[in-house]
C-alpha cells in the first residue's frame, strides 16, 4: 500500500500543479483542495448539495466509483458539466487515485 | 402638488432598521430587535426567506440548535417566521441590495435591483455567503436579454400565463417548475442536455408523462445554444447532440442551473473586508461604518465559526448596540422575556 499519492490539479487559469497527499488522511478530494487553498467555496461542507466543488476528471476517470444519486442530482444542474464532471467532496482520497488529473471548475463566492 | 421629491420620499419604505439578508441570523434580529422596539424590514435576493436553510438543506437536520435536539432546517425557518411575527417584519424578497447612502441627518437609504428604496436610521448586513446568484450558461447575448424575456428565478409564475416559455436544465428545480408551469403557459418546452434525469426520479416521471399527453414539450441531449430579438427576446436555438439546430420563437427562456452565493455589491460598499468577510469590532458586530452592522456567516473576527448559533448570540448583541441610533435619547434598561413578555407591535 502507498503512503503517499501524487495527483495532479489544474486551475481554472490553467496552472498544473502536482500534489503529494498521503492516503491514511481519511478527506475528501474537495478538503485537500480547500486546505490548498484552490478557490472554491464549498458551501454545504461536503454534503453534495451545493456543486461547488465541481471538477472535470482529465486522467482517471474510469477509476472512481459512480456518483450516487444526489451527486448526480447536483450535476444534472450544472451548465458547464461535462461527461468527466464529479464533485470533488464525494471522491474520497485513496491509493486508485494515484497519478490522476483533476481541472478545477467550481466556484468561490467572488 | 407633488413634487418628485416628495414623491419618493413617500414611496420609500420607512423602517427602523433595514436587514440585509433574510436567512436565519436576519431573521432573528428581528425579534431582537422587536423586544427594544425596533422595527425591521428585510431585503433578500432570493424570493423566499431563509438563507442557505432554505435554498440549500431545507429537508436536512440540524442537531445543534440549542433545546432541539434534532430539527429540519426548513422547520427552524417556519419557526423563526412564527417567532418574529408580533414585530411584524415587512419585506422586499426577489430583490438584491445594490447600494446605500447616508443623508445629512444620519439616515440611511438603501436601493435594490429594482430601484426599490428604503429609509433607516441602522442597516444590519445579514448576508451570509453573499447573495444567492443564478449560475448563468454561456450563451453569447444572454445579458442583453435579461428582463427582456430572459430571467433565472420565477418569482410569479402567472407572469408566464399563456406564453411560450423554454426552460433549461436537469436539476430539481427545473422539473419541478416545468411541472407547474405546464398548467400555466401557453406553449411549454424544456430543454436537457442527457437523455435522463438522475437525480430526481419521481419529478421525472411525472415530467415525461406530461411530455406523453402534449402538455409539454420535452427537448433532451440538447442545449439551448443561441437567442436573439429585436429589444425582447424573440427566439431561441437549440442544438442537439449531433450539432443539428433547430429555432424555437419564444416569449421566456428560464435557464435553472441553480443559485450560489456571491459576495456581489457588498464588497463595494467601504466596508473593511477580510477574505470575502466583513471584518467587525466583537462588542457589538459593529462594522468601520457608523449605524451599520454585521452579523451571521457575513462576518468575520478573530474566532469566528460560520454557526447558527453565534449568529444568534451576534443578532443579540448587535440590536442592544442599535438602539441608541433609534432611540437617542433614551436609556436601554435589559429586561428578561420572561418578566417583560413578548409586547407585539
Ligand atoms: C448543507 C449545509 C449544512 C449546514 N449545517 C449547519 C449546522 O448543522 N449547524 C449550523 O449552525 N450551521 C450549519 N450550516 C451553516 C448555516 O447554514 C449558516 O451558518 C447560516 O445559514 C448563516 O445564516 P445567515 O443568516 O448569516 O446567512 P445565509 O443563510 O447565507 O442568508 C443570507 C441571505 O442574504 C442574502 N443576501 C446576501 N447579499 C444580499 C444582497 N446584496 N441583497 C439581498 N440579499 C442578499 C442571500 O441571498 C441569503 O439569502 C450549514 C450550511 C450548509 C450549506
Ligand atoms: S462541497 Fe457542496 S457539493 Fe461538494
Amino acid at each position: 500500500m502507498k503512503d503517499l499519492i501524487e495527483v495532479t490539479i489544474i486551475d481554472k487559469d490553467g496552472t498544473s500543479n502536482t500534489l503529494q497527499i498521503p492516503t491514511g488522511i481519511s478527506l475528501s478530494l474537495m478538503e485537500v483542495l480547500k486546505g490548498e487553498g484552490y478557490p472554491i467555496l464549498a458551501t454545504c461542507g461536503g454534503m453534495a448539495l451545493c456543486a461547488t466543488c465541481h471538477v472535470q476528471v482529465i486522467k482517471g476517470y474510469e477509476k472512481l466509483h459512480q456518483p450516487e444519486d444526489q451527486e448526480w442530482a447536483m450535476l444534472d444542474t450544472l451548465p458547464n458539466y461535462t461527461p468527466q464532471s464529479r464533485l470533488s467532496c464525494q471522491l474520497k482520497i485513496d491509493e486508485t487515485m494515484d497519478g490522476m488529473e483533476f481541472r478545477v471548475m467550481g466556484e468561490d463566492n467572488v | 402638488m407633488l413634487t418628485l421629491h416628495t414623491f419618493l420620499v413617500y414611496s420609500m419604505i420607512q423602517t427602523d432598521i433595514c436587514i440585509v439578508g433574510a436567512g436565519p441570523v436576519g431573521l432573528f434580529a428581528v425579534f431582537e430587535a422587536g423586544l427594544l422596539k425596533m422595527r425591521c424590514h428585510l431585503v433578500d435576493a432570493l424570493p423566499q426567506v431563509g438563507g442557505q436553510l432554505s435554498e440549500i438543506y431545507p429537508k436536512k437536520p440540524i442537531y445543534d440548535i440549542p433545546g432541539y435536539p434534532e430539527i429540519l432546517a426548513g422547520d427552524l425557518i417556519t419557526n423563526l417566521m412564527k417567532q418574529i411575527e408580533p414585530f411584524k417584519p415587512t419585506f422586499t424578497l426577489g430583490e438584491r441590495v445594490d447600494s446605500f447612502v447616508r443623508n445629512d441627518d444620519g439616515t440611511i437609504i438603501v436601493t435594490t435591483n429594482e430601484g426599490t428604496t428604503i429609509s433607516s436610521k441602522v442597516l444590519v448586513i445579514a448576508a451570509g455567503l453573499g447573495c444567492f446568484e443564478p449560475r448563468k450558461p454561456e450563451v453569447k447575448d444572454l445579458e442583453k436579454f435579461e428582463g427582456k424575456g430572459i430571467s433565472y428565478m420565477i418569482l410569479d409564475p402567472e407572469k408566464y400565463r399563456g406564453k411560450r416559455v423554454v426552460l433549461a436544465g436537469g436539476g430539481d428545480s427545473a422539473l419541478d417548475w416545468a411541472i407547474h408551469l405546464s398548467e400555466i403557459c401557453g406553449e411549454l418546452s424544456l430543454v436537457h442536455r442527457s437523455e435522463t434525469f438522475r437525480g430526481a426520479p419521481d419529478s421525472a416521471a411525472k415530467v415525461f408523462e406530461l411530455a406523453k399527453k402534449g402538455k409539454l414539450n420535452l427537448i433532451l441531449n440538447s442545449n439551448v445554444t443561441a437567442v436573439s430579438g429585436n429589444g425582447h427576446l424573440e427566439s431561441v436555438t437549440i442544438t442537439n447532440n449531433q450539432q443539428e439546430n433547430t429555432q424555437l420563437f419564444v416569449d421566456n427562456f428560464i435557464p435553472l442551473f441553480g443559485l450560489t452565493p456571491k459576495l456581489g455589491p457588498i464588497a463595494e460598499w467601504g466596508l473593511n473586508i477580510d477574505k470575502n468577510s466583513i471584518v467587525v469590532n466583537v462588542e457589538d458586530y459593529s462594522t468601520n461604518i457608523p449605524a451599520v452592522y454585521a452579523i451571521g456567516d457575513i462576518n468575520t473576527y478573530p474566532g469566528k465559526l460560520k454557526l447558527i448559533l453565534c449568529g444568534f448570540h451576534e443578532a443579540a448583541l448587535m440590536a442592544q448596540s442599535a438602539f441608541r441610533y433609534v432611540y437617542p435619547d433614551q436609556k436601554l434598561s435589559f429586561k428578561y422575556t420572561t418578566v417583560n413578555g413578548v409586547n407585539a407591535f
